[in-house]
């Protein structure tokens, strides 16, 4: 817990975000945002692939390779695509649309509506300068609201925050 | 009759939140906000919204399909 200006001790959360596929980059960005509409101080820390979530332009993917649990609901029933069908060209792109669609048709928000909303909210992101120097990405690359910052910097936030979560 | 309506049928998790806490904003303090949802995941949802942020929930109920939640601004 933090004291803030006012004495008010305000909650604080910290999220690391590690994984830039459509299907992982809701739960951070979900909480995230909600935790901060609830009054909570939140700080995201984006490394390794969740780093990309950062980008201008998203055109996130979701795989069925390697995920038996993605069952798409079709036809009063669900059904999951047999791994072998997941590595042949196009299955990404038909499953990363599908489940767009899904989302769109079932009032989901977008993970670009929701990344507004958190930069709306104050969410503070950080994004990792290790994970930009690896994969060579500049920080004109990404949204404009972001800090860079490495592990020490996490760690000081985690060490005073209420909830800290690996994502 | 509520002083701000907010109509959030349709939206599912986390939007009908998101929008609360934008449209509650322009609630005067001691002010109410009406809510419409048709997520029925939001009758937890806006009872734990009103626990941690001390706004008041003075009324939930359903009508049907549609969840209807009175909020306090406080």
């Amino acid at each position: 817990m933090s004291e803030d200006a006012e004495g008010t001790n305000t909650k604080t959360m910290t999220i690391i975000v590690t994984k830039g596929t459509l299907d992982w980059a809701y739960p951070p960005f979900i909480l995230g945002s909600t935790a901060a509409a609830m009054g909570v101080d939140v700080q995201m820390f984006f490394t390794f692939y969740g780093l990309t979530l950062l980008k201008k332009d998203l055109n996130l993917k979701v795989s069925p390779l390697g995920n038996p649990a993605m069952e798409m609901p079709m036809m009063g029933g669900h059904m999951s695509m047999p791994n072998i069908m997941g590595v042949m060209p196009g299955v990404t792109s038909l499953a990363s649309t599908m489940m767009k669609n899904m989302t769109k048709k079932k009032g989901v928000a977008s993970i670009e509506e929701l990344r507004d909303m958190a930069v709306e909210a104050d969410v503070k992101m950080v994004a990792c300068q290790m994970t930009l120097d690896l994969f060579e990405y500049s920080k004109k690359d990404l949204i404009d609201d972001i800090e860079l910052g490495g592990a020490a910097t996490y760690i000081d936030m985690a060490l005073k925050s209420d909830v800290n979560l690996f994502i | 009759m509520a002083d701000v309506m907010l109509d959030a049928k349709g939206l599912n998790c986390p939007l009908p939140i998101l929008k609360a806490k934008k449209a509650i904003k322009t609630v005067p303090s001691g002010g109410t906000l009406e809510v419409l949802s048709t997520d029925p995941g939001s009758v937890a949802d806006f009872a734990a919204f009103c626990r941690t942020t001390g706004n008041e929930l003075l009324e939930s109920g359903q009508d049907g399909d549609t969840y209807r939640f009175v909020i306090k601004h406080v």
